[in-house]
Parts: structure tokens; sequence; C-alpha cells
């Protein structure tokens, strides 16, 4: 669905690229997580996915395409098929929960009937039934992220792409947001989702592509992640130390390829 | 849907933007209706032109008594000068050139004037031989005013030779800078309200960023997001143009129709079919200009 072949991104000549030599492959109906520090191009890949930038260097392919060959007036068209969650929702504050899901629809020129028929099925699937009339002012964070993954699968995309979708939510609510996203997931839309929640990762047990500094560092089928190992010196003193991919606690028991 | 939609776009957009599209508003109707003026002006002229040149002729003024001029060295003219004068008119050299001529009199040039300045106290002092007799001449082109002049104002008894033209050109000249300035004016307003239209469009592409970024990304179409923003330019455009319109047509209605016309009945003035001409011309330069300016300043200020 998703195929990053030798994928370079540079956004300035004089720093190390965004993405460097990044080939992977994400099939239809996986549940990938991205996951690395800040700056290790988890963002650029997202982007690079929505065609927001163009690769420097090596093709990216989405839904069979290269999206560099699509021409400009064609992206929308293949925006369609893909739909893309923030950590900070991004909801339209004076339009109320059905507007603002609606609003999706209605820019591309669905028809009033099936907007009708279509937002409250969507809205029932992310648990905000009888919500409808509600501005995202008098939603709770959680379900302001609810209202932004309605809209974002509204139009039935076979790719959604998540950018810390539980970056400003408490633990709880963040089981909430993963268990929907797990249940578009298996309805059969592949879904990506950059985060760094080193719990997620480990309870959902899925796909881990680690990325470290524009590299990819390990990619497996049902990895973990731990961003953080607490370390206790030879003197007693304790420090935090960022994790490498070697710290995962669990052996990778399906991993594709050998890492280093 | 989507047709609604953009309407609903455009109606929200001129609600949050309403200073700014009032002021779009005003700076064209202000620089279309100077335009408009302009070219009003322009049609009066050509009216004018067609409606005097039929009528003006050359005058061949008679010498009176201590006349000025070389040629009126010997007085007043004669009756051999004179009836040499008229032979000369009617001479084949000359036929061609004159469609006909009139003689006036001294007595008979004093009632025209009479009747000219009648509302003047000028009138009551003016008498009969004060005035030069003069023969009047129609010609058949009057372009060839120079043809007369060469003949004529060399002849005994013959003052000076008069082309009415000429005092017609500097009323039209006059007529000509004034529409100049009101062009030199409506250049300088269109450059306002295009920069204007263009910072309003701005304004109102930032006040609306977050609804354009989600469109980006649910795969909106470049119209559908951008066309919004065209016609809010264009229709604020739009409203000044049917203002100016609007405005130009009273003018001519209720001023020049109204109040000039009748006044001079024997003047040809513009009417308001004259303004239902240009009208058109305004709407298409408002629309046109709001047009590629605010699609201009998408091209900067929008990403698609």
């Amino acid at each position: 669905m998703i195929r990053f072949e030798h994928v370079t991104k540079v956004y300035d000549q004089k720093s190390r690229p965004a993405l460097d030599d990044i080939d992977v492959e994400i099939d239809r109906g996986d549940f990938a997580f991205l996951v690395g520090a800040s700056g290790s191009g988890k963002s650029t890949f997202i982007r690079l996915v929505l065609r927001e930038d163009q690769a420097s260097r090596g093709s990216v392919h989405v839904a069979g395409q290269n999206v560099a060959r699509i021409p400009g007036w064609r992206v929308p068209r293949m925006r369609r098929g893909i739909g893309v969650v923030f950590q900070d929702f991004r909801l339209l504050p004076n339009k109320d929960v059905f507007s603002n899901v609606a609003f999706a629809m209605q820019v591309i020129g669905k028809s009033r009937a099936s907007i009708r028929s279509t937002v409250p099925e969507v809205l029932k699937t992310v648990g905000l039934q009888g919500k409808e009339k509600r501005m995202p002012n008098e939603l709770s964070g959680g379900e302001q992220q609810r209202v932004a993954i309605a809209r974002a699968i509204v139009n039935q995309p076979g790719i959604l792409l998540a950018d810390e979708p539980t970056g400003n939510l408490d633990p709880a609510t963040s089981v909430g947001i993963m268990n929907i996203l797990d249940k578009i997931n298996q309805n059969g839309t592949t879904v990506v989702m950059a985060t760094h929640d080193n719990d997620i990762v480990n309870s959902m047990r899925r796909r881990v592509i680690e990325l470290d500094e524009g590299k990819l560092v390990r990619d497996e089928r049902a990895g973990e992640y731990t961003a953080m190992i607490p370390i206790i010196n030879r003197d007693g003193s304790r420090e935090l130390r960022a994790a490498n991919p070697q710290d995962q606690a669990i052996a990778p028991f399906d991993s594709e390829e050998d890492e280093a | 849907m989507r047709l609604a939609f953009i309407l609903g776009e455009i109606g929200s957009g001129l609600r949050r933007n309403l200073s700014m599209v009032v002021s779009v508003v005003l700076v064209t109707f202000i620089s279309l209706t100077f335009v408009g003026a302009a070219a009003l002006t322009q049609m009066q002229i050509t009216q004018m032109k067609g409606f005097w040149y039929d009528k003006v002729e050359v005058a061949i003024f008679l010498c009176g008594e201590d006349y000025g001029s070389q040629t009126c060295a010997d007085g007043a003219v004669t009756d051999s000068q004179r009836s040499a004068i008229k032979d000369m008119l009617d001479s084949a050299a000359v036929k061609p050139y004159v469609d006909g001529y009139e003689y006036e009199s001294q007595d008979q040039a004093l009632r025209h004037f009479r009747e000219q300045f009648k509302n003047s106290p000028i009138v009551d002092t003016v008498t009969a031989d004060q005035l030069p007799e003069s023969f009047r001449v129609k010609m058949v082109d009057p372009e060839k005013y120079d043809v007369i002049n060469e003949l004529f104002s060399s002849m005994k008894g013959v003052d000076t030779v008069i082309d009415q033209r000429e005092l017609l050109e500097k009323v039209f000249s006059i007529m000509n800078i004034a529409s100049l300035v009101a062009v030199g004016i409506a250049v300088v307003m269109i450059f306002c309200a295009v920069l204007l239209v263009a910072t309003t469009i701005r304004l109102s592409a930032f006040s609306r960023r977050r609804e354009t970024g989600i469109m980006r990304l649910v795969g909106a179409s470049k119209v559908v997001i951008q066309l919004p923003f065209v016609l809010e330019g264009v229709i604020a455009a739009l409203i000044g143009a049917v203002l100016a319109s609007g405005t130009l047509w009273a003018v001519v209605r209720y001023l020049i129709q109204g109040k000039l016309a009748v006044e001079y009945p024997d003047t040809a003035f513009i009417a308001t079919g004259e303004v239902l001409l240009v009208a058109p011309g305004l709407l298409v330069l408002g629309v046109v200009l709001a047009g590629v300016s605010s699609v201009l300043t998408l091209r900067r200020y929008l990403k698609v």
C-alpha cells in the first residue's frame, strides 16, 4: 500500500537528510507504528506519503502509484484515499461535531443524502453517537480526537495516517483512541501511526518501524518500543538514557530482516 | 452540494471580512465611476462633433470703417470688392468645396447678435455698424478650410476668415483634458482597487487557513478551495461596478438629460443609452481586475 524505495529527503543541503535511504513497504491492511525520537523523520515520512513534499531521491509509492508521477491536479484525488489525524485534532471551532465530519464530504462534492446517511454511521464507529450537535470546545480531548478520526475516515480512505494521535491525551483516553484505530484497521484500512508512546506500542504488539536520525534502524512484525532506559551508574546515581534498538526488552520473534 | 457549499463559503467569507469587502466595493465603485465618466466624456465629444460639424461654417468677415488689418487699409468694403468676393465664391476653383453660402449684412448680424445675447445687457449698446458684414460659407468638407482661407484672406475688403470649427476645438480640447484627468485618476484608483482586493483576499485566506488546510488534506480540488476566495473579490468588485454604472446612469438621466438638455435644447447631449453601452464594459473591467488580482494573490498565499 505504501512503498518507499531508497527514499532520501534533504530539506537543507548543509544538515543531515531528514530521511536517509529509507526502504520499506507497508502492505494493505497492515497496522504499523512509526517510532523514533523527535527529529528522527517520522513527520517527514508522513508528509512524503501525503505528497506535501517530494522525495529528494528514490521513489514513494502509495496505492500502487509513484507519487512523484502524479500531476499536481491529480494530487487531491490521491489524497482522498488517505485519511490523516494529528496530535492537535485540527477541528473547525465554529462547526459542530456533525458539520466538522460532514465538511470532509462537502468539499469533495458528496451529495447531501450520502452525507446525512454516512456521518452518523461514522460517528457511531468512533463512539460519538448523540453528540452531533456539540461544538468542539464542549468536548474532551479524547472526544475531539474521535471527531478528527471520524473526519479522516468518513470518505473511506484505504490508508489512515496518524501523527501522534495520543500525544495530547492521557493513557486511559489513549486506549479508547487505540481501540478505534484498531477497529478501523480490522475493517481493512492500512494504519500508519507515528508515536513515541511506549505503552501503546508494547501493548498493541504490532509492526514497529523505528527511525533514528533519518535512518531506518528497526522493522519488526510485532515489536516493542522503549524510548528511555533508567540506568544506575556504579556510583549509585541514576539517569535516563535514550534507548537503542538493541535495548528492546523482548527479543523480536517475527522480524523480517536482521537488524544490526 | 458543491455549489451550495461554495456559496456558503463565499457568504461566510464576505461576512467575516465585511469592512475590507466594503472598502473594495467603494474603491472599485469610485475608480470605475471615473473610468465611465472618461468614456462618457469622449462619447459626448463625438456626439457634439457630429452635431456641430454639420452646422459650423467658415465666416468671411468683410472690412468696416477703420479696421486694423492690412487688407482693410482702404476703409470699409466697397460694392465692387463685395461682388469680387461673391464671384470668387461662385468661381470654378472654389465651387467644389462650397456647399452653399449666405451673405449676412450688418443689420442681419445685429439681429443674430441680439438673439444670441438676449439675456446680456451688452445688447442695448451694440449698433449695426459695429458689427462686420460677412459671407457665411458652408463647406462640403469642413476639413478643407485652408483652401478658403488662402484664397480669401488676402483679398481686398476681407478682414479675416474664421473657421468656427476652431472655436469648437477649444471646447473639445478642454473636454479632452477633463477626460484625460478622469482617466488618470481612474488609473490610480484602479491600482488601489487591485491592491486592496489582493490584501482582502490575503486576509481572508489567512483567517480561513484552518478550513483550507483541512480541505487540502481530505482531497478537495484546487477549484473548490480557491473559488470562494476569487468569487469573494469578484463579487465585491461587481457590486462596485454596479454602483458605478448606477451613478453614471443617474448623472446622465437627471443632470444631463433632465437639466442640461432642457436648458440647451440646441446642443446634442449623451443620453442614458450611452451609459448602457459603457456599463457592461465597467462590469467586465471590475470582474477581470478583481479576478486576476485574487488569483495571483492566492497563488502566493494559499498553498494547494
